[in-house]
């Protein structure tokens, strides 16, 4: 009991955390448009903002934000599937163009407007494929409250130094539950500094060095002339048809998150030796996964437990975990198995097996079972 | 006097008007003496939008229709009305983006939109848009038009907060009138009327722009010209954080629960079961525990049911669901609908359930008491919470009463009555005698 007399335990839910994580990491702007379950980060935000814009729609929204980006500002927005899916061609304009921004996407249940208030995790097959091209969107996913403050300003860090929109994936149960939760041990959030192209030399807006990240400048600025363009363009921005030297520079988009996603790379890994079965979960249902080891390991079964937050791209990683084990159970609140999907396609692996389930949270009893069935 | 255009061939076919509109607009800048780099132009799909690779200033060339709301972001972020934002765009973007220029109007924002009007798609073959006027042919509307387009300068004009509208025709030199749209702050929009070359001219054989115009109905001339206020965006200063070490909740009745106990409020919206939830999860904290609590209602708000979830515990909650809970208070009507799915699947446990209700079938123990009745429907979560402390005794009542005291609902509730009407021996009774019933 002395511990928690020291311990300074508030009421919040984790919109709040997340909301004063992104202004504390220098977030500009919140620019949004109301949708259930993500309302709350819209509220915070225009308390916590330093600039707020309530947009007259999330086609809007995403194009302000991609103004406000190519401004040398970050932008952040929330919203859930059917205002997202309104975002998606602008968000492919973002990508192309490498405009760094953050769009909180709230899980709830589908399809279409689905149930508003009721909890889910089924966009991330949509995440994973909605850059056409066959490229990657960086999602990370917050699995906790105390992952609702560190992982919003990792998150931002990833879209400034991958010059790329993020996502930062959530769902209702997430982010509206309140928590007594302890602010004692929270980590600092530090202000996340901008880098600027600085030298004399004419700007070319999407040449890179090694790190296959181009520099940044605003428009603007008054040194040199700057172009952002959607469409297929070379190192200049320049509009072009399909010239190998835009067409290298449209790979490079894929090719930089890949090649840097060790440093963008969170994931949590309960590893219990001579275990041979490993759960996997993400979001919400890691709340089910880690109270399903507890239990399980009460009653004396070894088994170890991976909670991947960088979702995507896939890191190799995370099947090296895999490799470890003779079972793998992935637990996650859709009806396919999205994340199973991703990880070993529609023929699957017979030694990986999904707990899935749609309109209720996945239940400790139903992993454990699968577990105890296996 | 500086160059905005580059030395290379503009890259529009013979005859076309954008060939003008670039040409004019170089000029135009010229005669207010910008420098490029304090100019952007922000473009999108359409012939148009090719335009960028020719201008010398900053170019974003954006998704079609969207030029507009890319440049709004623009303007906001910039929030300098001594940079001059101009947004390129055709007839076809106008129409898609329709939303984004009465947006841009309506507020203000400090840019120039100069709409290439020449009444068709010329991208993508010569399709008709809705600026298409009636007559007017196109390749895949040879019948010409049977409507009237759109009259996007008395659109515009119509929207409060724009401060110059105006429409002309995209030949020769106007350079200046495109200047005096330049030089205002705030939102101007200029339509520049043209004729496609490849398709207007081809399928309209000897018609002049002039003739066109005339027979739309469309005026050339200024619509709107007027001082406006820009839109200026605000940033704050001195921010507060949202929350800090000193709401910290202090434990003033150290309890221990033997194990966690879930707990879930079904009753109506507008009767207090989101409150009551939350002075049971605070009442919780100040007794030490651990706890959650989440809602469940309709999307409308102040209609239907309204359920609350509570999880208290000495250890720290990892899982957030509540299945099977082990308290379960049922105050209304609505309540104990959505509250089935989730009764016929019970265990064990304690129903607690408005004497009003017909109970259902579960193999909780039934606890009836009339809520409602003695509390009024208002209070009846309320009553709920307090009575289902008085008969669980998970935490100590001073709790409770501690964290409700402080609330602005307890100024105008009665504590005492409540204490009195629960502890009735009649309600006792009744509850006892429902109880049997039941069984």
């Amino acid at each position: 009991m002395e511990m928690k007399q020291i311990e300074k335990r508030l009421i919040m839910d984790g919109s709040e955390l997340i909301v004063e994580s992104l202004a504390r990491s220098g977030a500009d702007v919140f620019i949004g448009y109301p949708i259930t379950p993500a309302n709350l980060i819209y509220s915070y935000s225009h308390e916590r903002f330093p600039s707020f814009f309530a947009a007259p729609d999330e086609i809007s929204t995403l194009q302000w934000m991609c103004g406000f980006s190519a401004s040398g500002k970050f932008p952040v927005t929330a919203s859930s599937f059917p205002g997202f899916a309104l975002m998606l061609e602008s968000v492919n304009m973002a990508y192309m163009m490498e405009l760094p921004m953050l769009i909180i996407l709230v899980q709830r249940l589908g399809p279409a407007t689905g149930t508003a208030t009721c909890g889910a995790q089924g966009d991330l097959a949509l995440l994973n494929g909605m850059i056409s091209g066959g490229f990657s969107l960086p999602v990370i996913s917050i699995s906790s409250m105390k992952d609702c403050w560190e992982l919003p300003n990792k998150a931002m860090k990833m879209a400034i130094d991958l010059r790329t929109p993020v996502v930062l994936l959530t769902s209702k149960e997430e982010i509206m539950t309140l928590a007594g939760f302890s602010i004692s041990q929270l980590p600092e959030i530090n202000l996340i500094k901008r880098n600027y192209y600085s030298g004399s030399e004419t700007f070319v807006p999407y040449q890179t060095d090694d790190s296959l990240v181009p520099e940044f400048l605003p428009v603007g600025n008054t040194y040199h002339q700057v172009r952002f363009t959607a469409s297929t363009h070379d190192k200049k921005g320049i509009i072009q048809n399909t010239s190998k030297e835009a067409i290298d520079n449209t790979k490079r988009l894929e090719y930089k998150h890949r090649q840097n996603l060790e440093h963008h790379l969170y994931y949590e890994y309960d590893r219990q030796s001579g275990a041979d079965t490993l759960i996997i979960s993400y979001g919400i249902t890691a709340s089910a996964a880690r109270e399903a080891a507890r239990l399980l390991r009460a009653d004396g079964k070894k088994i170890s437990l991976l909670i991947p937050k960088t979702l995507l791209p896939v890191s190799p990683a995370y099947f090296e975990i895999m490799n470890g084990y003779e079972k793998v159970v992935i637990a996650e609140e859709n009806l396919s198995g999205q994340y199973r999907n991703i990880l070993f396609g529609e023929c699957g692996n017979k030694n990986v097996v999904g707990v899935n389930g749609i309109a209720e949270m996945i239940t400790p009893s139903r992993i454990i079972d699968e577990i105890i069935n296996i | 006097m500086k160059d905005f255009l580059t030395d290379a061939a503009l890259p529009f076919c013979k005859g076309c008007g954008h060939n003008h509109v670039a040409v004019n607009t170089e000029k135009a800048l010229q005669l207010l003496g910008y420098d490029p780099l304090n100019v952007v132009l922000v473009t999108d799909i359409g012939c148009h939008g090719i335009i960028d690779k020719s201008f010398l200033t900053h170019t974003v060339h954006g998704l079609h229709g969207r030029s507009v709301a890319l440049a709004t972001g623009i303007s906001a972020a910039l929030n300098d009305p001594g940079k001059k934002v101009i947004v390129f765009i055709g007839d076809g973007g106008a129409t898609i983006g329709m939303q984004h220029l009465i947006d841009a109007a309506h507020n203000g924002f400090n840019m120039t939109v100069v709409i290439h009007n020449n009444m068709l798609y010329g991208m993508t073959g010569g399709q008709p848009s809705e600026f298409t006027p009636s007559g007017f042919k196109t390749p895949t509307l040879p019948e010409g038009g049977t409507k009237t387009g759109y009259d996007i300068c008395k659109i515009i004009s119509a929207v409060d907060g724009v401060s110059y509208v105006s429409r002309l025709e995209g030949i020769s030199d106007f350079s200046e009138p495109l200047a005096e749209a330049f030089s205002r702050k705030g939102f101007s929009l200029v339509e520049v009327m043209e004729i496609c070359p490849s398709y207007g001219v081809k399928s309209n054989p000897g018609m002049k722009l002039s003739n066109v115009v005339e027979n739309a109905g469309l005026s050339i001339k200024k619509f709107v010209d007027k001082e406006t206020e820009v839109y200026k965006t605000g940033i704050k200063k001195d921010l507060q954080p949202l929350f800090s070490e000193s709401d910290a909740i202090v434990t003033l009745f150290p309890t221990k629960l033997e194990k966690p106990v879930r707990l879930m409020l079904c009753g109506s919206a507008g009767e207090g079961v989101q409150a009551a939830a939350e002075f049971l999860l605070k009442a919780g904290m100040t007794s030490g525990l651990n706890g959650i609590k989440k809602g469940s209602y309709p999307v409308t708000v102040g209609v239907g049911f309204s359920a609350a979830e509570v999880i208290l515990s000495s250890e720290e909650i990892l899982y957030t669901g509540s299945p099977n809970p082990d308290i379960l208070c049922v105050t209304s009507a609505d309540g104990l609908e959505y509250a089935r799915k989730t009764l016929s699947g019970m265990k064990g446990g304690k129903l607690f359930i408005d004497s009003s209700l017909q109970v259902p079938e579960t193999k909780a123990e039934i606890i009836s008491f009339p809520f409602r009745e003695r509390g009024g429907a208002k209070n009846s979560s309320i009553y709920g919470i307090f009575y289902l402390l008085m008969k669980t005794g998970m935490f100590p009542m001073e709790a409770l009463l501690g964290v409700f005291n402080e609330n602005k609902i307890a100024k105008k509730f009665d504590v005492d009555k409540m204490f009195q009407l629960l502890n009735e021996p009649w309600a006792e009774g009744m509850s006892d005698k429902k109880m049997t019933v039941s069984k």
